[in-house]
Order: structure tokens, then sequence, then C-alpha cells
């Protein structure tokens, strides 16, 4: 059945009705195979499928004839003067073929692979005839298939080998013969042969006028170019990359241990410094090697979408396009598997909070159908992925309405700015769409977005315009595995900030430093005040810089909020390779501020602050 | 085949059943089975980390692992003291999850057969949650640790006390 939908898919690709069938087949085999995996029967009775596919076949073959709307070829309309019309028209085709095929037996619907045979034949050739003729539609011409073999006449400006190599490789192909015909007369003899059968109204040949720009063929040819493609792709465990990715990772560490051996202090090796030159270069090569290893392109997960948007389209009858952008953004694997959620849930909530129905868009003045855009790029050290909606945008009024009666407010309505009211929708337990549906309107949504989201170190914003659409970004990190960090001393103690989020570091004056009555020591930096956080005090480091003319201080920048950190010195810049805290002391929880560790050079471990959770200190 | 590999398991578990490696933590010994035992280290450089229990040192790292410490005397609520030469790190592995525990010393691996363990006395005033057995070796005695208690015991006791 699998194979039918495969083979009678590309015929069906304009038909909205039929896809959605070709779906629901899809989904209920996927159904099946979960069933047969965790070892039930597959008891599903697919008839009623089976019956509506036929259906809609024939419906769709009727259509066909009396409106020719679809762009399939005018099979056995009129096969006379849409040939002489190719033969006018159509430039020199050097050859034609003439070819019978026969299938194996007992390989079962004959007339599909056929289909498929003239298919394949219709990127090569300018036309093509072939016998029996309405092989999609007839299930008898199986059995003359079976009987007589399939005859394909077709004209080619390809080279005879070229032709025998393509018909070769048809599955189950039990004998093929394969011969040139001489000049355009042969053609037109059984073209003309092919007349004298319409008229006698039997089973003749049709004639398929290749059209290059045809979508099924594009489709059809993009499939041929996955499946060659896919022989060159190894499927790797993830958990192998990771092991892999440590052991570079202490490769990278064991190298600095080497070159900066103290006991190679005050020696002069210049041969060896050149080897370790070109030992270090090599480690950084195979590091980004190993990175670039587990990205992999977000176009699957948006991909993904396209269905979402299909099947919420159908439900809440609303016209919604989807239009990709930077699909090809490439990001770490395991936050790929972290954002496909959450996205889908943006998408969701797009189409059916966001999109208007088709009267209430018409009424604004906008186009019948609404865009959802989804757009990835990289920007620094993240990845920003957008999903855009050209609906009515975030209702402020609503949102502060339903803030209130769920007691979700802290300020004053009238003093919060857009921003902030939009961002209430991230709290939990917020919906303002007003009836549930089985897409949205749980008030379970945002929320688990923005924990998902938050979970791999990324951020959500929103940003609306009324009646114009909203926006969310998804701020993501490339990568969880290695950050560019700076390391920095307090005490004995080492940390490492991120760099990205670093504005700027400089030696404090005494008179900048600014303590309110509370102990709160803040700086002004250019007119700007900025809150101080010790970091000796933060960790309890003993023995630091204490005084603020010794240290040094580093502002950093994370969600427009900025915090200066102060420090006793910057030690140096250098990619770290991030290791996840013990799980015996992540199960404390208390560790706020720290993102992980990292081991520096000489084997001692440095701690990786997190800004995030350093601002909610 | 499969036989002869079941014989060696049992074999290996064998020589590991009641073995336990002692540890000196002031005046007392203390024992916890082989089985969990990786590795025995001298003291390293200890990264510190704060907001933890007092009694977790912090991280070290072991080849590239890192892996937590706990100090035991502080977990017993003992005196601390100054680490030395003397002073290990134990580093044991329980359910998947590596700890190293620091003890003053390291004694020696000993067998305590079966009948020469006995229960804990068992009253209501006296909490002993750590210690799963006693041991006697001669005339000494020792204490058997249950490592999963030392781990997961007090998690809950620190929830607890959070509340």
């Amino acid at each position: 059945m699998f194979f039918f939908i495969r083979e009678e898919h590309p015929l069906q690709t304009d038909c909205s009705a039929l896809s959605d069938m070709v779906l629901e087949v899809v989904d209920f085999i996927k159904e099946e195979i979960e069933k047969i995996k965790n070892g039930d029967q597959a008891y599903g009775d697919a008839s009623p499928l089976i019956a509506r596919i036929h259906d809609h076949l024939s419906q769709l073959r009727q259509g066909k004839e009396s409106t020719l709307e679809q762009h399939t070829p005018a099979k056995s309309e009129k096969p006379v003067s849409s040939m002489s019309h190719e033969l006018g028209t159509s430039s020199p085709c050097a050859h034609t073929y003439k070819a019978v095929i026969r299938f194996e037996e007992g390989c079962e619907m004959e007339n599909i692979r056929a289909y498929s045979v003239i298919h394949n034949l219709k990127e090569k050739a300018q036309e093509i005839l072939f016998y029996p003729e309405d092989i999609l539609d007839n299930d008898q011409c199986a059995e003359v298939i079976r009987r007589d073999g399939f005859t394909i006449i077709l004209r080619s400006n390809e080279s005879f080998e070229d032709m025998h190599q393509l018909l070769l490789d048809t599955l189950f192909l039990k004998s093929l013969d394969f011969e040139e015909l001489k000049g355009d007369d042969a053609f037109s003899f059984y073209a003309s042969a092919n007349e004298e059968d319409q008229n006698d109204d039997t089973h003749g040949p049709a004639v398929i006028s290749s059209e290059p720009e045809r979508r099924e063929l594009s489709d059809k040819g993009e499939t041929h170019l996955q499946s060659s493609s896919q022989q060159s792709i190894v499927s790797v465990n993830v958990s192998k990359l990771d092991k892999l990715m440590d052991l570079v990772g202490e490769m990278v560490i064991a190298e600095a241990m080497v070159i900066q051996n103290p006991d190679l202090k005050g020696l002069m090796l210049d041969n060896f410094q050149k080897a370790a030159q070109r030992l270090s270069k090599i480690t950084n090569e195979i590091q980004d090697m190993v990175m670039s290893v587990r990205m992999v392109s977000l176009s699957t997960t948006f991909h993904k979408m396209h269905r979402v948007v299909r099947d919420m389209c159908k439900k809440l009858n609303k016209d919604v396009e989807l239009r990709i952008i930077g699909e090809e953004t490439e990001v770490d694997k395991n936050i790929i598997e972290h954002i496909s959620d959450p996205l889908m849930h943006l998408v969701r909530n797009a189409i059916d909070h966001g999109i208007e129905s088709p009267e209430e868009r018409k009424l604004a003045g906008k186009p019948d159908s609404g865009t959802v855009t989804l757009e990835a790029r990289n920007s620094g050290g993240d990845v920003l992925v957008m999903v855009r909606d050209d609906g009515k945008g975030l209702n402020r009024d609503k949102i502060l309405q339903k803030a209130m009666e769920n007691n979700l407010l802290v300020k004053q309505p009238s003093e919060m700015t857009d921003k902030e009211v939009f961002n209430l929708i991230f709290l939990p337990g917020f919906s303002t769409n007003e009836k549930v549906t089985e897409f949205s309107g749980r008030g379970v949504g945002m929320d688990v977005v923005t924990k998902n989201i938050e979970a791999i170190g990324g951020s959500v914003s929103v940003d609306s315009t009324p009646g114009k659409g909203s926006m969310f970004i998804l701020k993501i990190p490339l990568t969880l595995a290695i950050i560019d960090g700076m390391t920095i001393r307090v005490g004995k103690a080492s940390y490492t900030l991120p760099t990205i989020a670093i504005k700027e570091s400089f030696r404090p004056r005494e008179e900048d430093i600014i303590t309110d009555p509370d102990g709160n020591e803040m700086i002004m930096v250019r007119g700007q005040c900025y809150p101080i956080l010790r970091l000796h005090r933060h960790f309890k480091v003993r023995d630091a810089v204490t005084r603020f003319s010794e240290g040094i201080i580093i502002m950093v920048e994370q969600d427009g909020f900025t915090l200066c950190c102060f420090a006793d010195e910057l030690v140096g810049q250098q990619q770290v390779v991030v290791k996840a805290l013990p799980n015996y002391i992540r199960n404390f929880k208390k560790a706020k501020g720290l993102a992980g560790c990292t081991l520096l050079g000489d084997g001692s471990i440095s701690l990786i602050l997190n800004i995030a959770g350093l601002l909610e200190v | 085949m499969s036989d002869i590999i079941d014989n060696i398991m049992e074999l290996e578990e064998d020589t590991q059943k009641g073995r336990f490696l002692t540890f000196v933590l002031g005046k007392e010994t203390y024992g916890i089975e082989i089985k969990y035992v990786t590795e025995i280290i001298g003291i390293q450089a200890i990264t510190e980390i704060p907001e933890l229990p007092e009694y977790v040192k912090g991280i070290i790292n072991l080849r590239g692992k890192i892996i937590p410490v706990m100090d035991v005397r502080l977990r017993f609520r003992k005196d601390p003291k100054e680490y030395n030469d003397r002073t290990c790190v134990i580093v044991i592995d329980i359910n998947d999850l590596s700890i190293g525990l620091i003890v003053d010393s390291v004694s020696e691996v000993l067998s305590i057969p079966e009948d020469a363990i006995v229960e804990p006395p068992k009253n209501a005033a006296f909490s002993n949650r750590y210690i799963k057995n006693i041991g006697k070796v001669g005339n000494d005695v020792k204490l058997l640790l249950d490592c999963e208690k030392l781990l997961t015991e007090n998690e809950l006791e620190d929830l607890s006390e959070i509340m």
C-alpha cells in the first residue's frame, strides 16, 4: 500500500484533498508500524481509506477530463492535435527509441510500475508514446502488461546508452528490448497508428508531452538527488560523538599542558616551538571539525512545520502560507532536539491566535491568505529563530485584563511598557484566546516554550504591532559544548565568562563608585549607572582583592541588562569546552550563576559563570 | 560458554565480597565495601563551589572527569582538620555517580568474614544512619559505612533542613 501511495503521489500533488488523503494514509501506516514495533497486531482497518482513495482517483480523473485544469497532461482526449502541435514546435529530437519492458512475474501492480517508468522518462524525453495507455486507472492494464509487455516509444536528445541505462534501472525489470528507430517517420507511424487506435476506441498509445517545468518532475528529480546523496552519509550514535568531543577537549588541554610545561621554562627550543605550533594548529582544526560534525541544519525542523500549518489551516478554515528563510542555518544537534517543540508551539500560536479568518483579513485590507514566516540567522555566537505572522498582533488591553484576572501583575498597568506587557504572556497559566481549541488556548504554552529555550541557555522575546502582526524571537546558542570564554581570576580561583556577554572591562576609580543606603554599590560610567557585583563576595573567595582601585571591573550584558562584575584580574581569552557540573552538585540546586565548569590548560578547574543567573542575584 | 562467563563473574563477585577498604577518621576506623571503590588518590587542588553544604568541598579534575568531593569528617560533624600528605581522596562509584571522599588516611583492605559482622545497636535515641554494620577484626571494631545512604540520605536531610 505504501508503494502504491508513493507511486501515486506525484500525480496528486496539486489536489489538496488528495494530499490530505495521502497524509492520512501515511499517518495510518506510521501508527500501524508503531503497533507492530510494540509487538501488537496491526489490526487497523485500512479498507475505508483505500476506498476513499479509489473514489478520489476516479473523481480526479473525471475532473481532469472536464476542466483540464489540473496540469496533468491531456491524455487520451486529443492525442493527435497535441502531438501535431508538439511535432510542429518541438526542437529537433535526435533519436527515436522503442522499448518493450517486461516486469518480473509476481511483482504485482505492473501498471503502477509502468507509470513510474514513464514518469522517469519524462525528464529525459521530449515525447513519449506508450501502450497500454490508461495504465493508472485501469487495473486490467496490469494483465496486458504482464502478457505483452509494456511498450514505450519516445523521442529524446539523449544518447542510446543513456536511455538504455535509465530503463535498466527500473525496479523488478525482467527483460528490456530497446532499439533505436530511424527518423521521424517511425514516430509518425506509431503516432498515426495511435490515431487509428483512438478512432477504433481501443486502448491506444497515449502521448505525453514533456514539460520540464512541471512540479511533479522537479519533485521526482529531487528525490532522485536525495537518494543518491544519502549513500555518502553514515549515521553515528550521538553518544559516540559526545565521547569524541570529550576526547578532543581533553586533547586540547593535554596539548596546553605539554606546550606550557613548566619544565620547559627558560629553555631555547626552536624546533620544539615549531613542532608545538604545528600541533596546536592541527588540534584546533580537529576541534573545529568535531564541532562541525555535530552541526545540523535547521531545514528538517522547519519543514516539519509545513505539515503543522497544513493541518491547522484545514481545521481552522484559515488560509496560511508558510515562508521559510535561512533554513540552512546550522546549530548543534542537541539544540535542535530542544527547539523543535517550542517552534511548533509558536507556529501553532501564530496561526491560531495571530492570523485572522479570511473575512476579517479582507476587512482589514490584507490579502486573504496569511503568512507565517520562519526565519533563522546567525548573529554572533547565537542563532536567532524568528516566528513572524502578519495577523492581528497582540492585544495590550486584553493581556492586561487577563493578567489582572490571574493576579499576575506586579506593577501598575499604566506604568508598564508594551514590551513588559507582551512578556506577560510567557508567564505560566496565561492564555488570551477565549476558547480552548485543539491546538492552543489551554494556557500551558508560552511558559513551556520559555522553559525549553532557557534550558539550553537561550531566551525568548516578543514584539508586536497591533494589526500588523507579531514576532517571536528565539535566541539560542550555537552550541552547548564549546564557548569563547574570558578567564578571570578572583583570589586563587578562576572563573570563565562567555566572551560574547562582555561589553568592556576597565579599572574603576574610587570616586566613580556610589554606595546607596542599603550598601548596594553602583558605578557611574559615561553618565549611566550600573550595579556592581563583587565576585569574591558572591563566591565567598578569601584573599581576593577588595579595593576597587586594585581590581578590574568587567561589564557584562544579557538580555538588555547590564552588570558590572568585580574581579582581581583578567587572565586571558580562550575557547573552553563546557563540562556540566556533576549531578551530585546540581542536585543541590543552589549554585545559581554557574553554567558549568571547564578545565584550564594547567589542569585546574574554572567555573563558567552564567550571566543570566548572576543577574538574578 | 555463557556458563563459564557466569562463573568468572561469580568469582569476581566472590573476591570482592566481604572485603572492605578501611580508612581512619579521627580515632575510629571505617570500612567501605570494596566494590564501590574506584581508586584512591592523594589530595589535590579543589575548586570550591559557592552555596553548597559545608561538607561538599567542591570539585576536582580527575583526568578530565570532573567529580565532586566530600569531606567525610565534616559529613559526620567532626571538627575539620588541616589536610596533609596523609590525607586521601577515595573515589567511589555508586549508581553511576562518582564522588570523592576526603579521609584522614587510608589503612588497608580487610577481609571480614560474615560471622564477624554484626548489626549496629538499634535504639531510637541512637541515630546511626550511615553505619550499616559493625565488623570485628581481632580486638578492633570497624564501622562499615552504607555508601548509598551517605549520598542519598543527606539530600533528603538537606531538603528538610531548608524546610
